[in-house]
């Protein structure tokens, strides 16, 4: 099934749910009314959250540049003995 | 060591590097260099396709050809800039390998990787093993802050969207079962790195098993740059599509 569908049915099954708390009244209407924003602004933070936590432990690596100039000058240096030209630009 | 291997009931394979180049004369004698350093015992071949490079790629690899030989490295250049997605294609069909693995030209997507994806693929069995920035173990160097953010915020955009079941969506520093590559290809529309993205969601898609290995990537070392343009705005028309498509 398309991703897409399902994602849709999910969000029916949470509208159902929403529809059944509103008619059945076991929580305040008031409060009913409000979930889908709650619901929305919940996820938005969620997001956000994981975008810090993310950014927080984003792994860098600066020693590999450092191996990576390393790399690039033992390449150039086998090549000028086999006569390949790899003068920079 | 042959011995145990036969006993083992190991088969050798073989595998197709596809790297597309486009000006990049320097960069890809160093891959080169650096893929026969790091593949020593394994039955390899790389196929450099130059999109009709101004300033000598193809000459340079005809060097490299002479030096390493032809039936390791195979120039199957096109007349022009035709796009990433076709350069693979066009990779593919000169491909003799059991697995295909693609990568960078620019030096981002460092060949000592190559054994840690072979080894993965080996042990799981896997269709793909695509290679992931963003776990411990891998990491990005030359990244600022705003780069990183938008980095971040994208992936998480992407992963409460797509349910992708890989964390970097948007590398291309992956190996293939070939006829897995072919499959997938086959089914790929977009351009840039959201086809990159598209490969992986679709082969999620079909249920091909997937498997991440950790991969740093230095950004840019050499070459100039080939993104350009307003890339948020492609990166989510990229998102919709996937969603309503896959």
């Amino acid at each position: 099934m398309k991703h897409i569908v399902k994602i849709l049915s999910l969000l029916v099954a949470i509208s159902a749910f929403w529809i059944g708390l509103l008619q059945a009244a076991v929580v305040p209407r008031t409060h009913t009314w409000l979930l889908p924003i709650y619901f929305v602004v919940s996820l938005g933070c969620y997001g956000l959250l994981m975008v810090g936590i993310g950014l927080m432990q984003f792994p860098t690596c600066p020693q590999e540049a450092v191996l990576l100039q390393k790399d690039i000058a033992e390449a150039k240096d086998f090549f000028k003995h086999k006569g390949v030209d790899v003068g920079s630009d | 060591m042959a011995e145990e291997k036969e006993s083992k009931g190991e088969k050798k394979y073989k595998y197709s590097i596809i790297i597309p180049t486009y000006n990049e004369r320097l960069n890809i004698a160093l891959i080169v260099y650096l893929v026969f350093k790091h593949l020593r015992d394994i039955d390899f071949e790389i196929i450099v396709v130059d999109d009709g490079s101004p300033d000598g790629t193809q000459e340079i690899v005809k060097q490299l050809q002479q030096l390493y030989g032809e039936d390791r490295i195979l120039l199957r250049a096109r007349a022009k800039k035709l796009g990433l997605g076709t350069a693979y294609i066009h990779g593919l069909k000169h491909a003799s390998g059991d697995f295909v693995v693609i990568m960078d030209a620019d030096l981002s997507h460092h060949p000592k990787y190559l054994p840690s994806f072979i080894k993965k693929q080996l042990e799981t069995n896997a269709s793909i093993v695509t290679g992931t920035r963003y776990v411990k173990g891998g990491g990005v160097h030359g990244w600022n802050l705003m780069r990183k953010l938008t980095s971040r915020g994208a992936n998480v955009l992407a992963q409460t969207l797509l349910w992708p079941g890989v964390s970097d969506l948007t590398g291309s520093f992956r190996l293939y079962k070939k006829s897995v590559l072919e499959d997938v290809i086959s089914s790929c529309v977009s351009k840039g790195y959201v086809f990159q993205m598209e490969m992986i969601v679709r082969a999620t898609r079909k249920g091909y098993h997937i498997e991440e290995v950790p991969i740093t990537f230095v950004d840019r070392v050499f070459g100039t740059s080939k993104l350009g343009g307003s890339e948020i705005v492609e990166y989510l028309k990229g998102l919709v599509y996937l969603l309503l498509t896959t």
